[in-house]
């Protein structure tokens, strides 16, 4: 890559190939697509909002991976029960 | 004397297991080990073209497998060294005609007359992959430092834990030191923190190891080639020696100053 391209904060092409094995690896390892995550909390949404009050649209399904594990981690904040209706 | 049987395999196909298998192989043997490699791409065998011993086969596994001669009869020794063998594939049969079971059969066979059985696998992960593993005591996955061929490697890698084997060795062939200093290729570093598992060496791109498979001469019989040198050193660790994994590449004097210090302050 140029000099110009790190001059911009390009990431390097390296960086993008790392980053990009990063993402498809915790996918193919866990054999959760994209698409099926999405699914996931969906169904996470409808089942906590049942018995708490939650923000949906800040909900986060994902999949971590420390060293060749992983772990599906949910990021659910809840929502006030008093200043929300 | 009982030999350690190992398969060298990969994901993704054309990486380098067979360049791998026949110059560990004849290092080995540089090293006065009695070595046997064994061509478990049946169909499609190159091993002995890479050795450069295509010429002087009569029986290949799969007359060893169908009872047509004894094992002994089809090895055929290479004469540049003392004790390198090759057991050749059939090119004109299928992979169903060796199963897992042969190959276990023939390295017990061989086991007590060698140091190394080394057995060079077919690309993908079909049965081929299984035949080839079966008999394995130790095994090296060769990659090359691109996404593809890391990501087939990582599938490998499950595979290999769910048949109960041990966790491969990993193998980074192709480096381009050039290219990864511009940030331009994924280097060691990053492909061992993705695959999470042990290193057993890097060789580095060579033109050299064309030049030799053309010739059917290993490129580790050139003294001065990095590939050659690189084999070596796997072949030295292969024997329990410490070798350093990351010899100083930059090299000595005003040069390799000048790099290092071109590389610490260029990082991003
Ligand atoms: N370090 C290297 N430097 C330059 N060329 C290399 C290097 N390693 C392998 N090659 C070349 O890459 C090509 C593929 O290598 P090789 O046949 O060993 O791969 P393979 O994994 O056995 O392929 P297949 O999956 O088809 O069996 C060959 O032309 C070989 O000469
Ligand atoms: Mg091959």
């Amino acid at each position: 890559m140029s000099w110009l391209d790190r001059l911009r904060g390009r990431p390097s092409p390296r960086e993008t190939a790392k980053q990009r094995l990063q993402v498809i690896l915790v996918h193919d390892r866990s054999d959760l697509s994209p698409g099926l995550l999405e699914v996931i909390k969906d169904e996470i949404i409808a089942v906590l909002s049942r018995h708490v009050p939650i923000i949906a649209e800040e909900v986060r399904v994902t999949v971590t991976q420390d060293a060749r594990e992983c772990r599906l981690v949910a990021d659910i904040p809840l929502g006030n029960r008093h200043s929300r209706s | 004397m009982s030999a350690q049987v190992i398969t060298v395999t990969s994901g993704k196909g054309g990486v380098g297991k067979t360049t791998v298998t026949a110059n560990v192989g004849m290092a080995l043997a540089m090293a006065g080990k009695k070595v046997v490699c064994m061509d478990a791409d049946i169909g499609l065998r190159n091993l002995d073209v890479v050795l450069g011993l295509e010429n002087r086969i009569v029986y290949d596994i799969v007359h060893v497998v169908e009872g047509r001669c004894r094992t002994r009869q089809a090895l055929i020794r290479d004469k540049r060294v003392p004790d390198l063998y090759l057991l050749p594939a059939a090119q004109s049969r299928d992979k169903s005609a060796v199963k897992p079971e042969d190959m276990v059969r023939i390295c017990e066979e061989l086991r007590p007359e060698f140091d190394y059985i080394l057995i060079d696998s077919a690309a993908g992960i079909e049965e081929g992959f299984r035949t080839a593993l079966a008999p394995a005591d130790l095994i090296l996955l060769v990659t090359n430092p691109e996404v593809a061929a890391v990501r087939d490697a990582d599938r490998v890698i499950g595979l290999v834990e769910a048949m109960g084997k041990p966790t491969p060795k990993l193998i980074v062939n192709r480096l381009k030191p050039d290219m990864v200093r511009r940030g331009d290729m994924l280097d060691t570093s990053d492909v061992l923190e993705i695959l999470a598992i042990e290193l057993l060496g890097v060789i580095p791109e060579d033109e050299q190891v064309i030049v030799a498979t053309n010739r059917g001469v290993p490129v580790v019989l050139e003294e001065r080639s990095p590939a050659g040198q690189a084999f070596r050193a796997i072949a030295r660790r292969l024997m329990g020696e410490p070798v350093p994994l990351f010899p100083s590449e930059d090299g000595q004097g005003v040069l390799g100053w000048l790099r290092r210090l071109v590389r610490s302050g260029g990082g991003r």
